[in-house]
């Protein structure tokens, strides 16, 4: 049976094609300012890259902000579930799942099972979200793609203290008057990162193995701050950016 | 909801505070709400022409004395929870931070103060008090907001002080407060300029007992499936409860509802219709968003049963002695939920959730209300501990609507729902 998963984030829209515990195909856009119209459009690429007519779809389900645009669909998951289920498919064994996604983080735990136990999403602040990174790089530039690399040669992380995002980017204009390394401001930017969504961790429990997901996760940067907050080792899925869509692929089969 | 008439009122103006007989109004029916809070708020909007008295007190403060005193007493914390629920608060809560006021501040703070210099909001404003009561029981920052309206009121300001109750009620704190409510009878006698009827303060207080444990009979309903009422229900009918709590009207209104109530149970009746699931709410109400709020829950067959903010207007009956009142109802208003520890409050919570029988618990952080948001991590860690039920937290502002987000509250409530759902599933 092949199922369909789409995930409109408040960025990127993606789509995944899974049959029968295979992934057959995954496809990434911009979500722009129609939800509707992204959904359709990833969905038809998608299909199209991987060499599928629509009629051999069995099940879709949609997912993310804009799940409930997604009228094709034949049902709608909330994001946290479709995390849940895309991590579980990846590997069966994992407990907690750290999820940065362009306008909000979380934190889920899972039982045994793979189901969800618990999980904290972020409040109305893009602080430690990929749009906090899209910001700082911008203010530093630099492109975000090389935000990784850099921040691992950093000695000394610089200090960021503010937990909102304007704030957080007058600090580092201010960081980069004094002449700080921008290495250390964008370690510094990482660990700060790490400190929130750790606090988030903390209310639902870290029970290993921990796996990371969300398009913050290909940042290197950001799991290897989290790595030493925590102490512990993180899995970066696979699949990071389409972790949500290959969980509502899987879900969509189970309908 | 259809008010059925038992009977119970034809002439309303008569019971108000016994002596408001110029303005009684004939109803047909038993009033409803509104028109109980149309006749309260024009009956202290008048009070400068029926030569009454107009005291503002906190929602926790002893309103008792004053009502025994033929003062009318007004809720600035009821005015901004209409100021919300008639999503007027953002506008004044802004024209309250113009004035320099901290977007920190609690916002029915910031829109009483605001509302008072420009007369706004859903009824014109407040009538101009004669007096401002302060109790300190809920939390501090109703005396830097008292303080600031006894100023550009130019009134008098009574300051009941109550200290925190961390783990019980000591002999020093009874003395303490009990002394206070003395000095609280000299000022009321003082500002009305007439001595003091003790013999009406004892009938106001039977009254007040009375109606309290009306509402606690009207809330507790809800432990049976399905509900006849929700807490956005309560959220409704509370108002009475804090503004007429000691006089006759409340207690009617409250019987009337009550056997309302006992026959939809009778009947099978569920206010959600095929309630599945079982929620409590904690904090106050997020006002401009109930009805938004009410019907999210339902689509997904949940009922919020009971909630730990309407039953704090009947949470502490047990220290209430009708014998001594006055001694009683020191205690009673100084071990209110606000003021007792977390440990304390967790409590409460667990037995509530026994009581109503929940599947799950949902928070509101509310941005507002430092005091009630506070110790909410423990509580949840502590219910999560206890009964291991989920618990939802939803950030958001029981007034300024600025502070709430739609589709990041939609998509927590529908993840907590998935999760209740298949808990119950796999429940059996
Ligand atoms: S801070 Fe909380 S208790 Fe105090 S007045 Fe505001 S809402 Fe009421």
């Amino acid at each position: 049976m092949i199922t369909v998963g789409i995930d409109i984030g408040s960025i990127t829209a993606k789509a995944a094609i899974v049959e029968d515990g295979k992934i057959l195909g995954t496809k990434v856009i911009f979500t722009g300012y129609n939800a509707e119209a992204a959904g359709l459009k990833v969905y038809e690429e998608a299909l199209s890259e991987a060499g599928f007519d629509a009629t051999a779809v069995s099940k879709i389900v949609s997912t993310g902000y804009g799940r409930n645009s997604v009228k094709f669909a034949d049902r709608a998951f909330t994001e946290i579930l479709a995390h849940a289920a895309g991590a579980h498919f990846v590997n069966q064994k994992v407990r907690t799942i750290i999820d940065i996604g362009g306008q909000d983080s979380k934190a889920i735990s899972l039982d045994e099972a793979g189901k969800v136990k618990n999980f904290v999403m972020n409040d109305k602040c893009a602080a430690g979200t990929g749009r906090f990174l899209e910001v700082m790089a911008r203010a530093l530039e630099v492109n975000l793609d090389e935000f990784g690399a850099m921040s691992l040669k950093s000695q000394k992380p610089a200090k960021i203290s503010s937990l909102c995002t304007v704030f957080a980017e007058s600090e580092v204009i201010s960081l980069i008057a004094r002449g700080e390394h921008r290495t250390e401001i964008i370690a510094g930017i990482h660990e700060s990162i790490a400190a929130r969504v750790s606090a988030m961790l903390a209310r639902v429990g870290v029970v290993e193995p921990v796996m990371i997901t969300g398009g913050v996760a290909q940042n290197e940067g950001v799991v290897h701050a989290l790595e030493k907050k925590l102490g512990l080792k993180i899995e970066v899925s696979p699949w990071a950016q389409v972790n949500g869509a290959i969980g509502a692929a899987v879900l969509a089969a189970t309908l | 909801m259809n008010q059925s008439d038992p009977g119970a009122m034809k002439t309303l103006g008569v019971y108000l505070f016994g002596q408001a007989k110029k303005l009684s109004l004939k109803f047909k029916k038993a009033p409803t709400m509104k028109d109980l809070m149309m006749v309260y708020y024009s009956e202290a909007k008048s009070a400068k022409v029926t030569g009454r008295k107009v005291a503002w007190i906190t929602s926790g403060g002893p309103v008792e004395p004053l009502i025994a005193m033929g003062v009318i007493p007004v809720y600035p914390e009821n005015h901004g929870a209409m100021i919300g629920a008639s999503k007027m608060g953002a506008g004044l809560c802004e024209k309250a931070e113009a004035m320099g006021y901290s977007n920190d501040l609690c916002s029915y703070a910031r829109s009483d103060i605001a509302c008072a210099t420009v007369n706004g909001g859903p009824i014109g404003g407040l009538p101009r008090p004669d007096m401002l009561v302060c109790c300190n029981n809920i939390c501090g920052t109703v005396l830097k907001w008292y303080e600031t309206q006894a100023r550009y009121f130019n009134v008098p300001l009574f300051i009941l002080d109550t200290p925190f109750c961390h783990t019980g009620y000591f002999e020093e704190a009874a003395r303490y407060v009990r002394s206070q409510i003395d000095e609280y009878i000299q000022f009321i006698e003082d500002v009305c300029g007439k001595k003091y009827d003790f013999e009406r303060l004892r009938e106001v207080g039977l009254l007040s007992f009375e109606g309290q444990k009306l509402w606690q009979a009207v809330l507790d309903t809800a432990a049976v499936r399905p509900a006849p009422m929700s807490a956005f229900d309560a959220f409704y009918h509370l108002a009475l409860i804090v503004t007429l709590r000691g006089t006759k009207t409340a207690g009617s209104y409250y019987r009337n509802l009550l056997a309302q109530m006992k026959d939809r149970v009778a009947r099978g009746i569920g206010v959600v219709p095929d309630e599945k699931y079982r929620l409590l709410w904690d904090n106050i109400p997020i006002w401009p968003r109930v009805r938004w709020l009410s019907q999210k829950f339902a689509s997904h067959n949940a009922c919020l049963v009971a909630d730990t903010y309407t039953s704090a207007w009947c949470g502490t009956t047990k220290y209430i002695d009708e014998s001594r009142f006055i001694d009683s109802m020191a205690e009673a208003y100084t071990r209110i939920y606000l003021n007792i520890g977390v440990d304390e409050m967790a409590k409460t919570v667990i037995e509530m959730i026994d009581k109503y029988d929940v599947d799950g618990l949902v928070l509101h952080s509310n941005r507002s209300c430092k005091p009630y948001s506070f110790g909410q991590l423990d509580i949840e860690r502590i219910v999560g501990e206890e009964r291991g039920i989920p618990c939802l937290m939803l950030e958001a502002d029981m007034v300024d609507d600025r502070s709430f987000s739609e589709s990041q509250i939609a998509t927590r409530i529908d993840a907590f729902m998935e999760i209740i759902k298949e808990r119950k599933k796999n429940k059996g």
